[in-house]
């Protein structure tokens, strides 16, 4: 298609508005409703341009493209129509532009500059609307700024899944609001603040702290799950003032998950640690830094001198730097130990030493789009991967048949083909009845070990979704990684990506679950379970808080508290740490830090730190090199994190080499893929705003419904046969440890299963994250 | 007997007695004789789209779409769903018609519908009909059981191995339904909010499907098309303006109500039938066809046909043949702003220069009735509505801004009085008196 | 919160649509609660959305979009008057200026005793039987002049 945008030719393809075209020929329209992302919906008319033959102007956003049409923007009868959509829009909006926070960056505001008059004809009294309270995170205080564009209920009901907001009543009286004062709850809402062409949604936590102008604008990275969202950073006087998507369409697109865009409260919280504290006589004072590095100096070469370099284990966060994994296990093994993870949540290592590869998600993000049919085993999918379910989401509204199997059954807001939904222990065999259906649909030789299981309706019909549709794929989240017999769940989905010929792959934790395995910062001695299970005298902790972070926080703590020497390394002060720790070390956050993450699909981002470490707060991998050159570690000459990432990964690569999720010599079955234990099993998710040591401290994500103390969630059947009743208080107990919480009945908890969060304070006292579990009355 | 008057009737001929709505009557009137010729017959799609193009029925609910044309625009051979909707959301001030057809002559609808399924491989239909009128609602429900049990919808009508199953759906007010977009928005469980054209129904209608919507009293004229021949049908009428017509008078008139005449009967004929102008006094202005379209002095008035082209070159529209006669007790100010506040309260709100711009209309005009007009206030209305015209995604803009500008032109006089001297040149006893509320009987 | 009769006056308008389409029944189903609880409440809202799937908001936005819903309690009695142009022209307006005169309340108030509440309709397709009113949304009285409205209250008393 041929067409001539004031002037200018463009050829287009079928389907194509004027606003494509426009944008390929680089002509501006004015427009409000219209976004690329969402649905059309032509509603605020600004975007009126004249079409030769046409009696009538029309909109550019929602006029599909003849061939031969010509269009002009900007001709007198267009210019005449805007001006008079634009008078319209004004006539009701308040002149509040100085008090608002969208000034400087409002729509309304800068189309008005070139298409508004400088007085208003409209001299009646202008519409009152009320504001309204939808939670923490974004403010509707000022709703007659509305210009009813509808983009944030096409948010919701289009990329978040879930209609949460709507606009009620007719004519002009029309407003946007919620249900009866309910409040906006989705993991992605946010975006609808971006979306806001105005200042009618704004960001509470942000509201009045800065005018749009003062802010400097710096590139980052998202150090929170593993999709390694693209931010801009917007800071003032060296402190973050907000957090913004970067657009990046092979990533995030343009949107960001709340987590990412509201944890920036936790950088400028009090509970940050400005200066190095040492353990005297019992208590952690403040020192000087060359008073702290000279102690952990002394007290690791004593331990490791003493005891052998094995009586050492380090432990990272999967959100650390490329650049601090990389040192920490060079630092460690320089001392002689083989006892370094960054898989604290992990519980079976068994596939450790068998894989192909660098474990990755299995396929491009951009990728997702293009699939046939997509299972995804064992995730609490929207919480732990806001933008990945999104994509799933989209897939999912096409023609994509994408599949779940987990072990809750919470809504993904996902046009699922199948949902199967077992307990943790049955994880492993609901997926062999996949593998076995897809076995039988491509008369193959069924794997050793899965001759006596059969499979149900709803296996075969993801079996079959993965072997008729051309590009499939597999995807093993939090919960199969976390899970006892991950290996297996590996093995499994390896065999059914085989007998299909979808990808298999890992979504990954958090935004360095690739990076850490590129970095080796993988045991050669013991893992992130052994090295508390066979507690060692001294530890290095890196970013992590192991009565939160860790699979069975029970065993950690008992670990941390006989060791001798525990350091951590952390930009925070406050939490349990004051139980164990006996160094602590400030390190800089993401936005203090150069560094590098590498995403799930091997994706290697390298951001700066966008403001100055606060207090004495020093960048991990400069604390890291300054230890290994004192400990007398040949090879810490760094002067720039760039130069460490060099020597992990050859200079100029976009991804990762050695991807791959092979694994070897792990049979598909085991005798505990087919029994399965008696007793309450505990399902364990780790809530999304507890996931990471910044989300745990970001004041309005805590005041969240996803933020709510967890409860022992059963289902009604489960409640019944424990004579337990919805709101009862009950005693939670795993192996020594017992927590109080309240039973709600939950019908998405599969029968026989006790959901009880991780990650959370509350619950830090139990163990493992699977297994068994008991109930009683309180 | 609510069809008062007729000249040579088709749709209201021996519509007598409480039965006249049951299909056992409407058998005996010749009901159901074109369906059953079309399917035992088995006629072709294209005979009966033919048939009523020769017939130039243009559509009765406003627009004058040529029916038969309409009807080509459906993908016939697209294998899924197809849906056929009534559009019978009667909420335009003035016309009642599609009420009373739907009160005595419901089966005349359905079997109209079914043959235009027929005509457009559709198999399902609804028709929607306005909330307000409830007990219409119920007996189209009633009048839906008979023909189901007869045999005219359902699956395999009359042996013919043609389906068509049709549903009722009631309203809940909101005039905008009446947009066939907008109803089918409404339909679907949604807000009435018109959708952007293109697509057009015939490509995205119902549910995303091919959808073509018709009013009342287009469906209800598809069986006599059938039986009479188009040509026929045409020639009841006058050239281009095919067929007889039910024209719903209100207002100032002695003897209110719906009457059917060839399309091309004098004006001055009709306000005959209906009693004419209430205590012999003189007719002022009418509004040719339903609130929407532009009001007519007097004088141009009476020189008017009732057809589509007349009414047209008269500077007006026929509309769905709602003729609201208003005579010299009026005061046009006050009558515009009942109508500009009825389209300030019936927009939908979704598109700008409507929400907006209607709401500014009825607040100026309200200003200039209430005695705070200003003196450049004719000025602005005229330059709202030339901002809203054209530039929205329904014809609502068009329509809250069509009597605005008609009123002002021609009774500019009286406008610019009410602005200067805060009050009506018609004395407020002498309005008072026109409704004669006070002095009527039922 | 519905009762098991309106259940299953809901369910006979669900089958009209295509079983993927219950959404289609929300203006129906909103009717129906209506009925029963003589007012739309956010919670028999909140129930029609849930029974037909949809969002509680999406639910919420008919009710308020269709103004035949009340989402506040209305007396025993609703009646709705006609004032658009062709019922103004023969005494719409004087019919509701008489009623409020009667009842001693404006549009959108409800007499003390809770009997009647008034509103001010728009047009109800029966501009022919001007002046008209409906009452409780189902009957429609034609010709109302004095003396017919005061028969009518007398029938509503």
């Amino acid at each position: 298609m041929e067409i001539e945008i004031d002037g200018k030719i463009a050829q287009v393809p079928d389907g194509s508005t004027i606003m494509d075209a426009a944008q390929q020929v680089g002509a501006y329209i004015p427009h409000f409703c219209y976004h690329k992302k969402l649905s059309i919906a032509a509603n605020c008319r600004m975007c009126l341009v004249q079409v030769e033959k046409a009696p009538k102007p029309l909109p550019a956003c929602a006029t599909p493209v003849t061939n031969g049409m010509k269009v002009f923007t900007h001709s007198e009868l267009a210019v005449t129509a805007q001006k008079g959509v634009m008078e319209f829009l004004l006539i009701n909006h308040p002149l509040d532009c100085p008090i608002c926070d969208q000034g400087g960056e409002c729509q309304l505001q800068d189309l008005a500059v070139g298409y508004g008059g400088s007085a208003s004809r409209f001299q009646e009294g202008k519409r009152v609307v009320f504001h309204k309270d939808v939670g923490p995170l974004i403010s509707m205080q000022e709703m007659a700024r509305c210009i009813h564009c509808t983009r944030c209920v096409r948010f919701g009901q289009e990329i978040a899944g879930v209609m949460e907001l709507g606009m009620a009543n007719r004519n002009m009286h029309a407003e946007i609001m919620t249900f009866v004062g309910r409040s906006i709850d989705s993991e992605l809402s946010g975006n609808m603040i971006d979306l806001c062409p105005v200042g009618a949604l704004t960001s509470k936590p942000f509201r009045y702290s800065a005018r749009s102008w003062e802010l400097a604008r710096r590139k980052s990275v998202s150090p929170h799950d593993s999709i390694g969202a693209n931010l801009t950073v917007q800071i003032k006087n060296n402190a973050v003032m907000r957090v913004l998507p970067r657009e990046n369409e092979e990533v995030n697109e343009c949107w960001i998950s709340d987590k990412e865009r509201f944890s920036y409260e936790a950088l400028n919280s009090p509970a940050r640690l400005k200066r190095p504290m040492i353990r005297v006589d019992g208590t952690l004072r403040e020192v000087e830094w060359n008073v702290a590095l000279d102690y952990v100096t002394h007290a690791l070469k004593d331990i490791t001198g003493s005891h052998g370099g094995e009586s050492l284990a380090s432990l990272a966060s999967p959100h650390a730097t490329l650049e601090e994994l990389y040192l920490l296990q060079k630092l460690t093994r320089g001392l002689g130990s083989g006892s370094i993870d960054f898989r604290p949540r992990r519980r079976d290592f068994s596939a450790d030493g068998k894989l192909g590869g660098t474990p990755w998600l299995g396929l491009r993000l951009s990728e997702i789009k293009d699939l046939d049919a997509a299972l995804v085993v064992g995730s609490f999918l929207r919480k732990d991967h806001p933008l990945f379910a999104q994509r799933l989401r989209q897939l999912g509204k096409k023609w994509g048949k994408v599949s779940l199997l987990s072990v809750s059954g919470d809504d993904p807001l996902i046009n699922l083909h199948a949902q199967l939904t077992v307990s943790p222990a049955e994880l492993p065999s609901a997926l062999a009845k996949i593998v076995k259906a897809a076995a039988q649909l491509k008369s193959e030789t069924v794997a050793q070990g899965l001759e006596s299981v059969a499979p149900c309706s709803t296996s075969r019909a993801i079996a079959a979704s993965l072997v008729e549709g051309e590009k499939g794929a597999i995807f093993l989240g939090n919960v199969a990684e976390q899970h006892p017999q991950a290996a297996q769940l590996h093995a499994l989905a390896s065999e059914l990506s085989r007998l299909t010929g979808a990808s298999c792959g890992f979504i990954g934790e958090a935004a360095n679950s690739v990076g850490g395995h590129v970095a080796k910062a993988t045991p050669t001695a013991l893992n992130a379970h052994e090295m508390f299970a066979q507690p060692r005298r001294a530890y290095l902790l890196h970013g992590i808080e192991p009565e939160l972070d860790c699979h069975d926080p029970q065993q950690a703590l008992a670990a941390l508290k006989q060791a001798a020497l525990v350091v951590m390394l952390t930009p925070f002060a406050d939490g349990a740490c004051a139980e164990y720790a006996d160094v602590l070390l400030p390190i800089a956050p993401y936005t203090e830090t150069s560094g590098t993450f590498v995403n799930c699909e091997g994706r290697v981002q390298s951001f700066n730190g966008v403001v100055r470490p606060l207090g004495e707060a020093r960048p991990g991998w400069k604390v890291l090199r300054v230890l290994g050159s004192l400990l007398a570690v040949p090879g810490f000459e760094y002067d720039s994190s760039e130069q460490v990432r060099d020597e992990v990964l050859p200079a100029g690569e976009d991804f990762v080499a050695g991807l791959g999720n092979e694994v070897t010599s792990v049979p598909c079955v085991s005798w505990s893929l087919i029994s399965v234990p008696g007793g309450l099993q505990r399902v364990a998710e780790v809530p999304i705003y507890s996931a990471d040591l910044l989300a745990r401290r970001a004041a309005a994500l805590q005041k969240t419904h996803d933020a709510l103390p967890p409860s022992a969630r059963i289902c009604s059947e489960t409640l019944q046969a424990l004579a337990l009743s919805d709101g009862a208080s009950v005693r939670v107990r795993q192996g020594n440890g017992e927590v109080v919480l309240t039973a709600k009945a939950d019908p998405t908890v599969p029968a026989g299963c006790v959901r009880v969060a991780a990650a959370h304070v509350s619950t830090a006292a139990l163990g493992e994250m699977f297994g068994a579990i008991n109930v009683e009355r309180a | 007997m609510a069809i008062l008057g007729a000249i040579n009737p088709m749709l209201s001929l021996d519509l007598d007695g409480d039965n006249a709505w049951r299909l056992a009557d409407y058998v005996k009137r010749g009901g159901y004789t074109a369906l059953r010729r079309i399917l035992e017959e088995k006629q072709t799609q294209e005979f009966v789209i033919n048939e009523v193009k020769k017939s130039v029925l243009r559509g009765r609910g406003g627009a004058g779409f040529p029916t038969g044309l309409k009807w080509s625009f459906m993908p016939r051979s697209f294998p899924g769903d197809k849906y056929v909707v009534c559009n019978s959301d009667e909420g335009e001030p003035g016309t009642f018609k599609d009420r009373d057809i739907l009160r005595y002559n419901p089966h005349a609808v359905i079997e109209g519908m079914a043959i235009a399924a027929f005509a457009m491989g559709a198999s399902r239909g609804y028709n929607y009909i306005h909330g307000e009128v409830w007990d219409i609602y119920e007996r189209f429900e009633e009048a839906l059981d008979e023909a189901r049990a007869a045999g005219f919808l359902g699956s395999n009508l009359l042996g013919s191995g043609f389906d068509f199953e049709l549903f009722a759906h009631h309203g809940y007010g909101a005039y905008i339904c009446g947009e066939e977009t907008a109803l089918l928005e409404s339909i679907e469980g949604k807000k009435g909010q018109p959708r952007f054209k293109p697509p057009f129904p015939a490509s995205f209608g119902l549910y995303g499907k091919p959808t073509t919507i018709n009013n009342t009293e287009t469906f209800a004229s598809i069986p006599y098309i059938i039986n009479l021949g188009g040509e026929t049908y045409l020639d009841a009428g006058k050239a281009n303006n095919g067929g007889t017509k039910l024209f719903s008078i209100s207002g100032h008139v002695n003897r209110p109500g719906n009457y059917e005449i060839p399309l091309g009967t004098p004006f001055a004929t009709l306000l005959d039938m209906a009693g004419g102008i209430r205590g012999g006094r003189q007719l002022k202005a009418c509004i040719p066809g339903g609130s929407s379209s532009p009001v007519v002095p007097a004088t141009a008035m009476m020189e008017c046909t009732m057809d589509y082209d007349s009414i047209s070159k008269a500077g007006s529209m026929l509309g769905s043949g709602a003729v609201i006669v208003m005579d010299e007790t009026t005061c046009m100010v006050k009558a515009l702003e009942r109508l500009s506040f009825f389209y300030y309260e019936e927009s939908c709100g979704q598109c700008t220069p409507c929400r907006e711009g209607t709401n500014w209309l009825y607040r100026v005009v309200h200003r200039i009735e209430t005695g705070r007009g200003r003196a450049d206030d004719l000025d602005l209305l005229s330059s709202v509505t030339t901002n809203i015209m054209g530039r929205t995604i329904c014809a609502l803009g068009d329509a809250a801004s069509m009597p605005v500008q008609s009123f002002i032109k021609h009774f500019h006089d009286e406008f610019a009085y009410h602005i200067e001297h805060k009050k009506c040149l018609v004395p407020v006893e002498v309005q008072r008196a026109g409704s004669g509320f006070f002095t009527a009987t039922a | 919160m519905l009762t098991s009769e309106s259940l299953k006056r809901i369910d006979r308008e669900i089958a009209k649509y295509p079983a993927d389409q219950k959404q289609s029944a929300v203006m129906a189903a909103l009717a129906i609660a209506q009925e029963q609880q003589g007012w739309l409440s956010s919670e028999a809202i909140e129930c029609v959305a849930g029974y037909l799937g949809m969002a509680p908001v999406a639910a919420y936005e008919v009710a308020t979009f269709y103004n035949m819903y009340d989402l506040q309690p209305v007396g025993k009695y609703k009646v709705s008057v006609c004032t658009n142009l062709p019922c103004m022209l023969t005494g719409g307006v004087d019919a509701g200026e008489y009623l409020k005169n009667k009842l001693g309340i404006g549009y959108n108030e409800t007499t003390p005793d809770g009997l009647i509440t008034l509103k001010e309709g728009e047009c109800m397709g029966a501009c022919g039987d001007a002046p008209v009113m409906i009452v409780n949304n189902r009957r429609m009285c034609s010709w109302m002049n004095p003396e017919q409205i005061d028969q009518l209250l007398a029938e509503l008393k």
